[in-house]
């Protein structure tokens, strides 16, 4: 069985941290907001970590938590050896397990952390993740003021840091209960077109969990993938129609969410493990419409050797549905 | 759906690139530096009695001044998004891969971070240069002596 019940636990608060094209997108109101991706740091990978740190210190702050109140750290983010969310973590001393799903690491956290909770009576897990536009297009694509250019399909990266505090206590968000992927391989072998690569194994994932959790597509409010672009969406319903016969009523991609249809350098919308939970946390949860929602995080898994030897690209789709006390 | 199934429906999905526009754009932008380049030229030559190669060598190095000027002042990113092959293939395109370069890895370290990517993009464009030239050259001896 790849789903399972989650036994009491809840989302007591978020802290999100957006970039500079982020700010200019469909959400106005993030904690806080960076007008500069050095983030007066001196590089775009110091500059996450101090994102990271922020979105963190935030959070304990806010509820004034000290580092033992914090039985775990479960982060993950897009650089090479997740090297990110381990720098951060080092400036803490609570216990860190570092996860990574490339643009589903936000989901893997949350389960790895609810997993973790299982069985004790009080307990506060945080769930950290972030990417930065910049960092990742050094690291997986081009120099970043070489201005390479893209197809429609390409995804742009976003910049933020989103941080999450679970707990025992009863709060509005309950993690009801998750599903996690098996990896997917459909023989794409085009990086600049993740959506395509990412579609299936999102559309697995969910037919996985309806058919484990005994469930019928119409009981969610609200099905949300992470960053699949306004091409790959497409794709993800048409799959699912076509091979699972599976009409989507109440669907929505936060890639294609994000950013407004004027920002025309996003192309295909958001990508990053940030996006998801921007999104999620930002819009969705504030508009206090959904009750149900289940949440698929969707991450490619390549890296820059692999897609040079033209091997066709891995992807995988975790799960976790999320209910909503008004 | 297996794999070959799938890949059917992705094509039918992804949404085709204007490569007609593209190329319209890439052959007026590209056609214009190589105008641009040839008046200089000719300004070198007549108002300056410069000789004609000592005129192109000059027109090269201040082509690739101005673009790496204007990939470090931030412009030039934008440029080759909009214009695609008609900056990035001319000597502008070429300099402003290595600059570009040298901005990502500049606190990287002078050895390790600068000198190891400075060539990231531009080593290609130099080593089948090189190889190329080598080639022809025998060609060259071979045929015409």
């Amino acid at each position: 069985m790849a789903s399972k019940k989650i036994n009491n636990v809840y989302i007591k608060d978020v802290v999100s941290l957006a970039g500079p094209v982020e700010k200019n997108g469909s959400i106005k109101d993030y904690d806080f907001v960076i007008d500069d991706y050095y983030y007066h740091c001196k590089t775009f990978e110091q500059a996450e970590v101090k994102m990271q740190k922020t979105v963190i210190d935030h959070l304990l702050e806010r509820h004034r938590l000290v580092h033992s109140d914090i039985d775990y750290l479960i982060s993950g983010d897009l650089s090479n050896q997740i090297a990110v969310s381990s720098y951060t973590a080092s400036n803490y001393t609570i216990p860190f397990m570092g996860v990574y799903s490339a643009c589903a690491s936000f989901i893997e956290s949350l389960i790895v952390g609810s997993e973790m909770m299982e069985g004790k009576r009080k307990s506060n897990v945080l769930c950290v993740t972030s990417s930065h536009n910049c960092g990742a297009e050094k690291q997986f694509r081009f120099p970043i003021e070489y201005g390479a250019p893209k197809p429609n399909t390409t995804t742009f990266t976003a910049t933020g840091a989103v941080a999450v505090l679970l707990t025992k206590e009863e709060a509005r968000i309950r993690l009801e209960s998750y599903t996690v992927g098996c990896v997917c391989d459909m023989g794409c072998k085009d990086a600049s077109h993740m959506g395509a690569v990412m579609a299936p194994a999102a559309a697995k994932t969910l037919v996985t969990h309806l058919l484990e959790m005994n469930r019928s597509i119409d009981e969610y409010d609200l099905i949300l993938t992470g960053d699949l672009g306004a091409v790959g969406a497409k794709i993800f319903e048409e799959y699912l129609k076509r091979n699972y016969n599976l009409k989507m009523k109440n669907y929505m991609d936060c890639g294609c969410e994000l950013y407004l249809k004027s920002q025309e350098e996003t192309y295909a919308g958001a990508s990053g493990p940030v996006t998801l939970p921007l999104f999620l946390f930002n819009k969705v949860l504030k508009q206090k419409r959904y009750k149900k929602i289940l949440c698929i995080g969707t991450g490619s898994l390549h890296n820059l050797f692999f897609v040079n030897q033209k091997l066709a690209i891995p992807s995988i789709a975790h799960a976790i549905s999320l209910e909503v006390r008004s | 759906m297996n794999k070959d199934e799938y890949q059917k429906l992705v094509k039918e999905f992804t949404p085709k690139e204007k490569k007609l526009k593209n190329a319209v754009i890439a052959f007026l932008v590209g056609g214009s530096i190589g105008f641009i380049g040839q008046v200089v030229v000719a300004i070198l030559t007549t108002s300056f009695s410069m000789e004609v190669k000592d005129a192109y060598v000059w027109l090269c190095i201040s082509m690739i001044f101005i673009s790496s000027l204007l990939t470090a002042l931030g412009f030039f990113d934008n440029w080759v998004s909009t214009c695609k092959a008609g900056l990035f293939l001319p000597t502008t395109g070429f300099a402003h891969s290595v600059t570009s370069a040298a901005l990502d890895y500049r606190k990287d370290g002078f050895i390790t971070g600068l000198g190891a990517n400075f060539f990231k993009l531009a080593g290609s464009v130099l080593l089948y240069g090189m190889l190329g030239g080598f080639f022809f050259g025998i060609l060259g001896v071979i045929f015409h002596g």
